[in-house]
């Protein structure tokens, strides 16, 4: 093909041209990014303005109920901070402690080998598939049945690659002469990680801690399919308080208690016909929002802090 | 003093040393339980694997010792709870493959424009904060999205396609897609950014755009980055299980089009899950066969994207 030489216009034209494209695609990229900031303004405003009139005390100190004005959230919200605090009290040792030993003892074999790459590819099961594992092992297996510990330990288990990967890269920021200072003054290794390594990586293990609850509070499927129950009008047993029957709950009843969370409750309310339920749906739905988005904030708000805060 | 010279003057000595001794020697102890301690909790995530592995062949292995895998794969029927019991599997990959495909169709070329725009495009400051904002829209639990995708996205489509019923799987898997974004968006970004910079200074010295040097140098240097955050987020949509349950409809229905109502893998786990199957019945069989079912596809587009990831990797 012959090629002629370009005037000056048709060079001038071919540039504008190539700003123009420029120029639009830049608006395509700020258009789509505002679609995502539009859709959670939307969603938040649509759930602020059906579910106001349901944001009374009432509302979160009455049980389920089967008329949608009286219906509360008592047992969704207590349910869902019982099963955090058994899926923190499980995942959080379990993580830090896989954490420390893949970053600081691991030799580099195919045993670590095929730890990491089963984190990895832990990280893409469906959540669904979790629920099923629980439903298998944990509620008759193990026999823990649909309560709180089942939910708790499934919980656990989808949010530990998340907690395990936080861990290590806040491990992996800690420069190499921290642990040359502690063991070249004769410490241990362990004590090196217990006196050094996981105090001074704590900022970047609580991100992925508070990360990785974020998730597992709004989780509804896995819990779904453990069986839980979705009409609960009781809390689990206070410890040492008196029963119904006359006999004293132990310390641990609760854990082994049946419980509903606010994700079930909400589906529950969204899947009924009644439009009613659909102002409730619409506020519990607002507060599970703001518990998530806060535990979300507060993370992205350390993990800068730290960003900013640290000088080795 | 040292205590080895001590030892030599004095044999009355001899519990200091054995003291310091043992002292080490508890130490050694204690840090070899310890390390052991360390190595059982990097391997729960390996026993997560295997639990999940066993308990979905274990109970498909009895689901298909009475459905044989032909029927599971070529019945055009689910109704695994009726007298006349069929199990077509086909049925329930439809919806999860037509309501997968609708979010995918979304998610991909807007988190991916995002990317780009974040990456070489904007400002650092428009960067510091439209990341942070992206990840609150990921972090929307799915119920919440199943709501939107019910209560709202649904009657929008309904003004636009006046035949579109309540359930379907385009509003579904709209705000699927939509959720997905922000994952595509950031890794993508993360992969772009990567790419050094003295490719993109060659490309401008050529006189090259922006636009040009992003769709010529820089996404393909990154294509590897770009696959894996494709992959996660097919994983994402075929896992996704709230939003299909609560705005997709729970009857099972084979179809290709995305206008109508039906159940995918999850959401009929779900339906079970809400009912109360007897543990050892078929029905209660049928949800780990669909797992087992799910995780296959997973892994098939993994290993397909793995592929890919080999095929267009660019060393610089």
């Amino acid at each position: 093909m012959q090629q002629t030489a370009l005037t000056t216009e048709q060079i001038r034209a071919l540039i504008a041209r190539g700003k123009l494209k420029d120029t639009l695609f830049k608006a395509l990229g700020v258009i789509f990014l505002a679609i995502g900031l539009a859709v959670i303004l939307l969603l938040v405003i649509d759930m602020v303005q059906k579910g106001s009139e349901r944001f009374t005390a009432d509302f979160f100190l009455n049980f389920a109920s089967r008329r949608a004005s009286q219906a509360g959230i008592l047992s969704a919200w207590v349910g869902s901070l019982l099963v955090m605090l058994v899926t923190a009290v499980a995942a959080v040792p379990i993580g830090v402690a896989a954490g420390l030993y893949l970053e600081e003892y691991a030799k580099r074999n195919w045993i670590t080998e095929i730890i990491e790459i089963n984190i990895t590819n832990l990280a893409a099961v469906p959540s669904i598939v979790y629920g099923l594992l629980a439903l298998g092992i944990f509620v008759y297996q193990f026999g823990f049945g649909q309560s709180i510990l089942s939910a708790g330990l499934t919980l656990a288990l989808l949010i530990l690659p998340i907690v395990i990967v936080s861990t290590r890269e806040a491990i992996r920021a800690i420069p190499a002469m921290i642990r040359e200072a502690s063991m070249g003054c004769g410490a241990t290794r362990w004590q090196t990680c217990r006196y050094h390594i996981v105090p001074y990586a704590m900022p970047g293990i609580l991100t992925g801690v508070i990360i990785g609850l974020a998730r597992a509070i709004g989780e509804t499927a896995p819990i779904i399919t453990i069986g839980a129950l979705t009409f609960i009008a009781f809390l689990p047993p206070v410890p040492f308080a008196a029963q119904t029957d006359g006999t004293t709950a132990g310390l641990f009843d609760w854990v082994v208690s049946p419980f509903t969370v606010m994700p079930i409750q909400i589906f529950n309310w969204t899947s009924r016909p009644d439009p009613a339920f659909e102002i409730n749906a619409a506020a519990a739905g607002f507060v599970l929002m703001v518990m998530v988005l806060s535990m979300n904030g507060i993370a992205i708000w350390l993990r800068y802090k730290m960003r900013k805060n640290i000088k080795w | 003093m040292n205590s080895q010279v001590m030892t030599a003057k004095n044999t009355n000595d001899l519990p200091v040393v054995s003291d310091r001794l043992a002292h080490n020697a508890m130490r050694n102890v204690s840090e070899r339980v310890i390390e052991g301690l360390l190595f059982a909790a990097a391997a729960v995530s390996v026993l997560t694997t295997i639990g999940i592995v066993y308990v979905l062949v274990s109970e498909s292995i009895q689901f298909f010792a009475n459905v044989p895998l032909v029927d599971f794969l070529t019945d055009t029927q689910w109704t695994p709870l009726f007298d006349d019991a069929h199990f077509g599997i086909m049925v329930l990959v439809s919806g999860t493959l037509v309501s997968s495909a609708v979010a995918l169709l979304l998610a991909i070329p807007m988190g991916t424009v995002i990317a780009i725009y974040l990456s070489e495009f904007a400002d650092s400051r428009v960067r510091e904060i439209a990341k942070p904002v992206l990840e609150l829209l990921g972090g929307i639990p799915t119920i919440v999205f199943g709501y939107f995708a019910l209560l709202m996205v649904t009657p929008l489509l309904q003004k636009i396609f006046p035949e579109l019923p309540g359930f379907s799987l385009l509003s579904a898997g709209l705000v699927m897609g939509i959720m997905i974004v922000p994952y595509i968006a950031s890794l993508s970004e993360d992969a772009m950014r990567a790419v050094p910079m003295s490719l993109r200074e060659g490309a401008y010295a050529m006189g090259a755009t922006r636009l040009h040097t992003a769709l010529t140098v820089v996404v393909p240097a990154a294509f590897s980055g770009l696959a894996a955050s494709y992959i996660l987020a097919i994983s994402r949509a075929v896992g996704e299980t709230m939003i299909l349950a609560v705005a997709a409809g729970m009857q099972p229905n084979l179809t290709w089009n995305p206008m109508e109502p039906a159940a995918t893998i999850t959401s009929y786990i779900v339906q079970v899950a809400l009912g109360d199957l007897p543990h050892g019945s078929i029905g209660y069989q049928t949800i780990f066969a669909a797992g087992l079912t799910l995780i296959l596809i997973t892994l098939v587009f993994n290993i397909l994207g793995q592929w890919l990831r080999r095929k267009f990797r660019e060393n610089y």
